[in-house]
């Protein structure tokens, strides 16, 4: 059982940032996963009254803020555009709506939960993540940042331009947590793909071995997706063993690349 | 702490502790259709309107809510009197402990998306879960529903 001292609705970033120094402080996204955790919390610090709830539109680049809820980006016509879909395909499979429209961007990427259909998708969309304290990086930079980091995730900036995108993940069941996900995307003829729910995070893999500098076919898909499968590390858990997610992962990686030479 | 929230149009002042879940603030108020079932954030028995958008009640903070509008089936029960007829005439709500959850994500699905396909349905019902039914019943109830919404609006153009 989750239990609050105090709940505090931070007037600034400043405010949030310095409250959230403190270990026995936390960060209010969603507060789904937090929830569930049997553990006291000294202060709660909800960001929800610093307009990090939007989707901005910008030139070159959507900026979205932390506290968007994961609802929001999968029904966003601009993302869906961006991504051809993959947006909406990533995220649909979560729980439900009710849990979507709460879930929000910031938590789902600030915790790099290994069961992350967010990370996933977004490891492939180049994307950049704003820390408070730690400024801009790269969102590959930030999945390996030390989880003890006490920084504030502002929002994430997802750049525009020629991107072909594919995201698909296998489930046991519908609306429980990915056996494994795989998004696929194409930018300038290079390919990058990531791996998640292995069951540990997102791990991106790019094409070193120019297995599909000659393009995609049903041989080179095949190759590249038992190169990802190969060098990827997996492990069993409850929902499937690391041998299943090997085979699964050459299979997923391979479909992805052959839909997105449909797009 | 002290919050202020309006509840089904009714302007509330309420204390509450720092760490009280949505749920429990409004069952005090009387509203028992919101039901605690899963605890895992799965069920959608505990589906409320949080300023018009399905939200669940069991994981939301109270204190999140202050100064918004919350609706729960009580205050619902005009919007939802028209088509719940039709989930039960296809005996779909069998024990009915799933059906305040279901009815409430109904009118948020059909207020966002008011001629909605099969699949579209079943998408957004998907947080729903019912285990007495095969999720059918409620879906020929729905189906029912709008195929007459349709034809009663068109016999009276």
């Amino acid at each position: 059982m989750l239990k609050i001292g105090s709940y505090v609705r931070a007037k600034s970033l400043e405010e949030a940032y310095t409250l959230s120094q403190k270990r026995s402080s936390v960060i209010l996204g969603g507060m789904l996963w937090l929830k569930m955790q049997n553990r006291s919390v000294q202060t709660a610090v909800d960001l929800c009254d610093l307009g990090l709830d939007k989707i901005e539109e910008q030139e070159d680049c959507f900026s979205i803020g932390a506290m968007v809820p994961l609802r929001a980006l999968e029904i966003h016509p601009g993302l869906q555009a961006l991504t051809q879909g993959a947006m909406a395909e990533a995220l649909k499979h979560i729980v439900g709506v009710q849990f979507r429209n709460v879930a929000t961007l910031g938590g789902s990427l600030y915790g790099r939960f290994g069961f992350s259909d967010v990370l996933t998708l977004f490891q492939v969309l180049d994307a950049k993540v704003e820390l408070y304290h730690h400024g801009v990086m790269s969102i590959r930079e930030f999945a390996e940042f030390p989880r003890n980091t006490r920084d504030l995730l502002v929002r994430v900036t997802v750049p525009k331009g020629e991107r072909r995108v594919c995201y698909l993940s296998q489930r046991n069941t519908a609306t429980d947590f990915p056996v494994l996900a795989c998004a696929v995307s194409e930018a300038g003829g290079h390919y990058t793909c990531a791996v998640g729910a292995r069951p540990g995070p997102a791990v991106v893999f790019t094409d070193e071995e120019g297995l599909l500098k000659n393009g995609v076919s049903r041989e080179s898909g095949e190759a590249f997706g038992a190169w990802v499968a190969n060098r990827a590390v997996f492990g069993s858990n409850m929902r499937g063993s690391a041998e299943y997610r090997r085979k699964i992962c050459a299979v997923l990686v391979r479909r992805c690349l052959m839909q997105l030479e449909e797009v | 702490m002290e919050i202020q929230l309006t509840l089904n149009g009714k302007k509330l002042t309420c204390a509450i502790e720092s760490d009280t879940l949505l749920i429990d603030l409004v069952r005090q108020q009387g509203c028992f259709s919101v039901k605690r079932g899963c605890e895992t954030s799965n069920c959608g028995l505990c589906t409320v309107l949080l300023d018009g958008t399905p939200v669940l009640s069991c994981s939301v903070l109270a204190a999140r809510a202050a100064g918004h509008q919350v609706q729960t089936l009580e205050g619902l029960q005009e919007e939802a009197e028209e088509f719940v007829g039709f989930i039960a005439d296809q005996g779909a709500e069998q024990c009915g402990f799933c059906n305040p959850g279901y009815v409430i994500n109904t009118i948020a699905l059909l207020r966002e998306n008011p001629d909605p396909t099969d699949d579209q349905i079943r998408a957004y019902l998907a947080g729903n879960l019912c285990r007495c039914s095969g999720y059918e019943g409620q879906l020929r109830g729905i189906r029912n529903y709008l195929n007459w919404r349709k034809e009663e609006r068109h016999g009276n153009v």
